[in-house]
């Protein structure tokens, strides 16, 4: 999507992450920024604040105090549902709400709960590889990554997986209208609420077991939870299960096809995928939140005003060379990896232990039948724009099916 | 030596349940604890400092010592 904003010029004083330049490649611009300001502003959105250094980004994830959840995506349009349920909680929650609607999800997202979805994880990967056939060319990203994540959370939360698509088309309705007028934003949410609540009216009819039947059934403070905040989280889940983890598999699947070192070595020592996967999530973290300015606070001599926009891109944290040795490398087998990929403080991604096994199954099944493949054509891996970063398209050449 | 998970500052990454099983679990929540007081026995320290030097949350405190 080509970003209707004017291009930037000057990303310390006018910067926007749908830039064309930024969506193409913005790690020079957050290690230009970090020397430079380091925390950089814009006009645009009403203003927005922007924090490279790992320091100045965990401060502000730490401080739910002057830093509201209530708003997670930098738009046009500021959020009309006020904290502290916020439009899909948790994520758009803030204390003390936050932690009753997350300790709610929690159960279903530990890391027992979600080792049992591995089988069926795995499986799904190796129908989609059959479904490639002998093909000597293929996408890794559009025949192969985009897939996985939608089914899995659509079985999750009981919605039919064939309707992947439907899914694929909301998410990128909210993540890359950003800059659209908000007339078309809101219209793009209501179609898709429609569609969820006629699926959860039938879950309330004919209850199963499944996410959905649980958010109907759960309770907060012994009353069960409003038509509004099961819809808001089921619309969180959906929108924090496919693009994200989608984009890490693409990502992960583009280093690895466009770096024949990293490849052989992590197929001749599968023992280092692990740490593997913890680093290519470090490398290319996909997901950059926000906040909403709650009361205004003097940051690293910036004054940010109550209604301003941060980013909060854990991405840069991740590349900051102050954090990490070797930061603008991707090093295969790093063993001292602290990285913020799923965000610090209270709102750590809920669904880390699912993200870390999608894309973990997804390299294994991948390896397993492709060890040998590379990006055909840089020039032709379109990196999607707003504040999920991944590929949308890797086309790729098998060198030597297994 | 000896582990502690800070419990105000664990999130439930779940980084040092899944690098030193053996010296950390996690609760019904993903939460995390240590294991037996802490205690960590001979030969598993280089684990107990990785799990504690992969903690995003800076949670694990670890007591050479103790």
């Amino acid at each position: 999507m080509t970003s209707s904003h004017p291009p930037v010029l000057d990303f310390a004083a006018d910067f926007d992450h749908m830039d064309p330049a930024w969506v193409a490649d913005p790690y020079p611009i957050w290690d230009d920024l970090r020397h430079r300001c380091p925390i950089a502003h814009s006009d645009r959105y009403g203003g927005v604040w922007l924090p490279t250094r790992h320091e100045d980004i965990s401060a502000i994830a730490y401080d739910t105090d002057h830093f509201s959840s209530r708003g997670v995506i930098v738009s046009e349009l500021k959020p009309i549902i006020e904290a502290p349920v916020g439009p899909a909680p948790p994520i758009t929650s803030d204390p003390p709400f936050h932690s009753l609607a997350r300790r709610l999800l929690l159960p279903a997202f530990s890391p027992r709960a979600i080792a049992a979805w591995e089988p069926a994880t795995r499986q799904l990967c190796r129908d989609l590889l059959d479904g490639l056939g002998d093909a000597d060319a293929c996408d890794a990203a559009a025949d192969y990554a985009q897939h996985i994540p939608p089914s899995v959370i659509a079985r999750m939360l009981g919605l039919p997986p064939e309707d992947d698509g439907v899914f694929r088309d909301f998410v990128h309705h909210v993540i890359e209208t950003v800059d659209a007028d908000p007339e078309t934003r809101q219209a793009g949410f209501a179609r898709f609420d429609e569609y969820l609540d006629g699926h959860i009216a039938e879950h309330a009819a004919y209850p199963r077991d499944d996410l959905i039947s649980y958010l109907l059934e759960a309770e907060i403070g012994g009353a069960h939870l409003s038509p509004t905040h099961v819809r808001g989280t089921v619309v969180l889940l959906l929108i924090a299960g496919v693009d994200t983890t989608w984009s890490a598999i693409g990502a992960a699947l583009w280093h690895l096809g466009s770096h024949a070192d990293d490849r052989q070595r992590l197929v001749a020592e599968p023992e280092l995928m692990d740490r593997a996967v913890e680093e290519l999530l470090r490398a290319y973290a996909p997901v950059t939140m926000a906040r909403l300015v709650a009361r205004d606070v003097e940051l690293a001599g910036c004054p940010m005003k109550a209604g301003d926009w941060v980013l909060l891109p854990f991405p840069a944290a991740n590349r900051d060379p102050d954090f990490f040795e070797r930061a603008d490398e991707v090093v295969i087998d790093r063993e001292l990896n602290r990285h913020a990929a799923f965000g610090l403080g209270i709102h750590r991604c809920l669904g880390s232990n699912l993200a870390r096994l999608e894309v973990r199954v997804a390299i294994e099944e991948w390896l397993s039948r492709f060890p040998d493949f590379e990006v055909t054509d840089q020039a032709a891996v379109m990196w999607a724009s707003g504040q999920v970063r991944g590929p949308r398209q890797v086309p790729v050449r098998i060198l030597a099916p297994r | 030596m000896r582990v502690h998970v800070d419990q105000e500052r664990c999130q439930g990454h779940n980084r040092c349940f899944a690098l030193a099983p053996n010296l950390f679990d996690v609760d019904d929540y993903g939460l995390a604890h240590e294991l037996h007081d802490g205690v960590v026995a001979p030969g598993d320290e280089h684990q107990a400092r990785v799990a504690a030097a992969n903690c995003p949350e800076f949670a694990i405190v670890i007591d050479e010592e103790g």
